[in-house]
């Protein structure tokens, strides 16, 4: 007879996650807010675990992981043992944190951030999933603080896969902590802070910034910025977009100037260059906030799409915190480090009071970001209709799958398909989408559009931004398209090393193992009871 | 906005059962109207394996039929690849397997026992570590999300309209019969109504008097990075469920299964959790030249069962034009059929082209009352995160 008091044992009901090593705090990123926060956990004498993905192999670097590095970087960086010394040395809260009794794990990266909620409540706690390259293991953590830095904006254009198109922040972090840029003559596109300070570290490093290329009237970016660029005898061009890429790798760049509507007018110009810097938005690294399910919303004032952070930087789940560019990225910010370290102090400081209060350290007051200076919604639009829209050609906004934009607004099925003659086929984001506002992911399951390994980190503000003009949508309308985990990709072999419940072995099935699901129509009793239909024994799904 | 008058069939539920009744429906020039409280086949029915090969059930052989012809039927590919091959990593699962060539083959359809070296054969990324296999010349696979989106718009083609992001509250009821659905837009007045709204069935259909029982769960899906194309996309077995897309990713589920407490208005979260490293060790164990394949994505669906697991396509008793659908966390594979199903007892009264009388609701007229804690189809974790 069945008790009442069984459980199911095809559920998760009496499985573990086994985490094989736990921390009070977990600190995921070891950049400037990142150390600080460890080093102020330390110091309050909470034992501290940093993980950095950095410095990522020269190979994966080549996969614009995880930041679009476009190729960009030079010999120098396939050296592993020099990279690592060029990458410590270049960041002096590293040897602090080191001697501090931190444990920092540089080269561990990690790929998933769980906890236990509605839907999944047999999680332990919340855990984290870290790689070294080769094993995949969990660790359980009392409190997280993400400081997971920054990424740019992808922009399509004919040529811009091309070796040499790269991210700012991947050339200013090539430039300035590896030593390892390799384009040495680059045009920059947009005018933001972020951008500017990237050329300043490229020209700090003895390249040369031929043109800014802004295709807003003005420099949207602190003017200050943008004369010291200037003297650093870069050419300004407002009003401007880079029509081509010229070369199997970058040789020059076809710039030509825009109108009101973003269509290019006059006569195209020629600069020879051996690279292009993306610089036209910096937004938070909020995959793993975003697929842990912490709440996050367009922020102007933090660049975009950043996680939703109360004054002490926690976010809508109550033992992970945000700290850093992940947590809002605004000018101020970027040019004063100090702002970063306030919020990983308030984090910890938030941390150490959650756990009784006892050593709390004053904590410095709360960060508010300060009013966007330009309109970023209107200026990355600006951006997308000029450069992708007008487009000539039809250049790829997806690389990993290799979508237009055209096939994007349309909806198009991927080309493999074989459907690109169909003309039944022929349908719009206004049919796809009737009344409503378009969801990226819906489009992304069609076009496949950012389903690729890079996980649309190149493509999907680019996709938000071409949504919101055909829709005629504000941008902060779109829905963010969803970030799921593993947010860097893991080989079968390493996730399948991650341990096993016996239990969840022993009655493991590849549907509910239900007899009565599978029982062939024709043997299927009249009425159905749970003491005479259940079934026993063995049983597979089909 | 479009104004709220009324349609002679309104579908409640987007997902693929109710999509595919509405196509059936509008390609006969019925006024059809569904109404989705999200998005077309955002839940369960755009989250699964894809798999076409359902042999247990009644709509089988409708299923087959359907199937290689539904990319020139709805006008959208589907994706749809004839044929699966299961593969067996020891004697039980190969023993466990074998029903499945039992059952097509009393209907007609044939299966090859494979060897390891039909294996090598059929099968490039498999290793030489399966006990066996079988070649099941039925049943296929296709894309969820591009089929589901196909009859979106094939009901759109034929005059049907799709109302997205619409919540149902409820019915108004006049004599027996049902004549208005209440909607976030007003009442939508209707001459049949048909429930196929997944998780939310068993609420909607007990507001009109007779209560599907289901219970709702989580289950979780990965997909890899794409790899070579095999000559046959439709391999899995070894515990898991899935295929190779025409893209050439792996995409497995598989795995413990979690219930989850009555669902309120919204809809219900849907976490992945580190389950991701056991459905991969598998997918590596199913083809270990595919063992360096990196997965990109994890995923999770939320699914509803009956007590018995098996679907509902019935009238309501309680009202004379209601129709009730849940194919019981099976449900993509079978939609050709089911929504064809469904057409026949709006239209007809009763389903005639196989006989679904195992789906009828009268089956659960002896069930416990308290059918789920017998079965322990209990949320158990988060009973216990209550208490805590």
């Amino acid at each position: 007879m069945p008790s009442a008091d069984a459980y199911d044992p095809k559920s998760v009901a009496g499985k573990t996650v086994e985490p094989s090593e736990r921390a009070q705090v977990l600190v995921i990123g070891a950049g400037r807010a990142g150390l600080t926060a460890a080093l102020a956990a330390a110091q309050s004498g909470l034992s501290a675990v940093v993980v950095d993905e950095n410095p990522v192999s020269y190979a994966t670097m080549g996969e614009d992981v995880p930041l679009h590095y476009g190729q960009g970087m030079s010999a120098a960086s396939r050296n592993g043992n020099a990279a690592m010394e060029a990458f410590v040395a270049s960041e002096p809260l590293i040897e602090q944190a080191f001697e501090s009794g931190v444990d920092l794990r540089l080269r561990t990266a990690c790929w998933g951030l769980y906890s236990p909620g509605p839907g999944a409540a047999w999680l332990p706690g919340t855990v984290a999933g870290l790689t070294d390259g080769e094993r995949s293991w969990l660790i359980g953590a009392e409190h997280v603080i993400v400081a997971a830095g920054r990424r740019d904006i992808g922009l399509a254009f004919p040529g811009w896969d091309k070796p040499g198109v790269m991210g700012a922040t991947a050339a200013r972090m090539l430039a300035a902590r590896y030593g390892a840029l390799e384009p040495r003559r680059v045009v920059l596109l947009g005018t933001t802070a972020e951008a500017l300070e990237a050329a300043l570290a490229i020209q700090a490093a003895g390249g040369e910034v031929v043109a800014v290329v802004e295709q807003a009237t003005a420099p949207v970016g602190p003017a200050d910025l943008v004369a010291a660029v200037v003297e650093g005898g870069a050419e300004l061009l407002l009003g401007h977009v880079v029509r081509e890429v010229l070369g199997a790798s970058v040789e020059a760049a076809l710039v030509s100037a825009v109108d009101v509507d973003g269509r290019a007018v006059g006569e195209e110009r020629r600069i020879p260059c051996d690279g292009v810097v993306l610089g036209v938005g910096a937004v938070p690294v909020i995959d793993l906030l975003d697929a842990l399910g912490c709440a996050t919303a367009f922020q102007p004032e933090r660049g975009g799409y950043a996680p939703v952070v109360g004054p002490d930087q926690r976010t809508s789940i109550r033992n992970v915190f945000a700290v850093g560019d992940c947590a809002g990225i605004w000018a101020a910010k970027s040019r004063d480090l100090a702002v970063a370290d306030a919020e990983a102090r308030r984090a910890v400081a938030a941390i150490l009071g959650d756990r009784g209060g006892a050593g709390v350290e004053a904590a410095p007051h709360a960060v508010i970001p300060e009013a966007p200076a330009y309109d970023i919604e209107a200026y990355r639009l600006g951006w997308v209709r000029a450069s992708v829209v007008e487009a000539r050609g039809e250049p790829p906004v997806c690389q990993c799958e290799d979508v237009t934009a055209r096939e994007l607004v349309e909806v198009r099925p991927p080309r493999y398909l074989g459907w690109t003659q169909e003309r039944r086929n022929d349908r719009s984001l206004r049919a796809l989408l009737g009344e409503g506002l378009p969801h990226p992911d819906q489009v992304k399951r069609l076009t496949r559009a950012g389903m690729g390994p890079c996980q649309g980190r190149r493509c999907r503000e680019q996709v938000a931004c071409l949504l919101a003009l055909q829709s005629g949508e504000r941008l902060a309308n779109v829905p963010l398209a969803s970030h799921r985990a593993p947010v860097r990709p893991i080989p079968l072999a390493s996730a399948g090393q991650l341990p096993e419940a016996p239990a969840q072995a022993e009655h493991w099935d590849s549907w509910f193992g239900m007899h009565a699901q599978w029982t062939p129509f024709w043997e299927t009793p009249a009425r159905y009871t749970v003491a005479t239909g259940r079934g026993s024994g063995p049983v597979a799904s089909e | 906005m479009e104004e709220a008058r009324g349609a002679a069939v309104v579908i409640v539920g987007g997902g693929v059962t109710g999509l595919s009744a509405g196509w059936h429906l509008a390609q006969e020039g019925v006024d059809v109207l569904v109404i989705e409280k999200g998005m077309v086949g955002w839940e369960a029915s755009g989250r699964n394996g894809g798999g076409c090969s359902h042999h247990h059930s009644p709509l089988f052989l409708e299923e087959q039929r359907l199937w290689p012809m539904m990319d020139e039927l709805l006008g959208y590919p589907t994706e749809f690849q004839p044929k699966r091959i299961r593969l067996a990593f020891s004697d039980a699962q190969m023993t466990l397997y074998a029903r499945a060539m039992r059952n097509a083959e009393r209907q007609g359809f044939r299966t090859d026992v494979l060897d390891r070296d039909d294996i090598c054969e059929l099968v490039p990324l498999a290793g030489d570590n399966a006990v066996g296999g079988y070649f099941y010349h039925f049943g296929g696979h296709a894309n969820p999300h591009r089929t589901l989106q196909g009859y979106a718009w094939a009901i759109e083609d034929h005059g049907g309209r799709i109302w997205q992001r619409c919540a149902v509250q409820g019915f108004e009821t006049s004599g027996g019969r049902v004549t208005g659905v209440r909607t976030d837009r007003g009442i939508v007045g209707c001459d049949h109504v048909v429930i196929a709204a997944g998780p939310a069935t068993g609420a909607l259909s007990a507001m009109l008097g007779q209560e599907v029982p289901m219970a709702a769960a989580r289950a979780e899906m990965i997909v890899t990075e794409p790899l070579p194309l095999m000559p046959y996309g439709g391999v899995d077995g070894n515990g898991l469920y899935g295929r190779q897309t025409l893209r050439g990713n792996l995409a497995y589920g598989g795995g413990p299964h979690e219930w989850l407490q009555a669902e309120g208005e919204a809809a219900p979260p849907k976490p992945s959790t580190p389950l991701m490293g056991a459905i991969g060790r598998r997918v590596a164990e199913l083809f270990p030249k595919a063992a360096h394949a990196r997965i990109i994505r994890s995923w999770a669906g939320v699914i509803e069962n009956t007590p018995d697991g098996r679907p509902v396509i019935d009238r309501l008793a309680t009202v004379e034009n209601a129709t009730v659908a849940t194919l019981s966390s099976v449900g993509f594979g079978l939609s050709p059929a089911s929504g064809r199903a469904i057409r026949d007892l709006v239209v007809d009264g009763a389903c005639g082209f196989a006989d679904i009388s195992s789906f009828r609701l009268e089956r659960f007229a002896d069930l416990e009352p308290n059918w789920r804690d017998l079965q322990g189809w209990k949320a158990r974790a988060a009973e216990e995160m209550e208490a805590a």
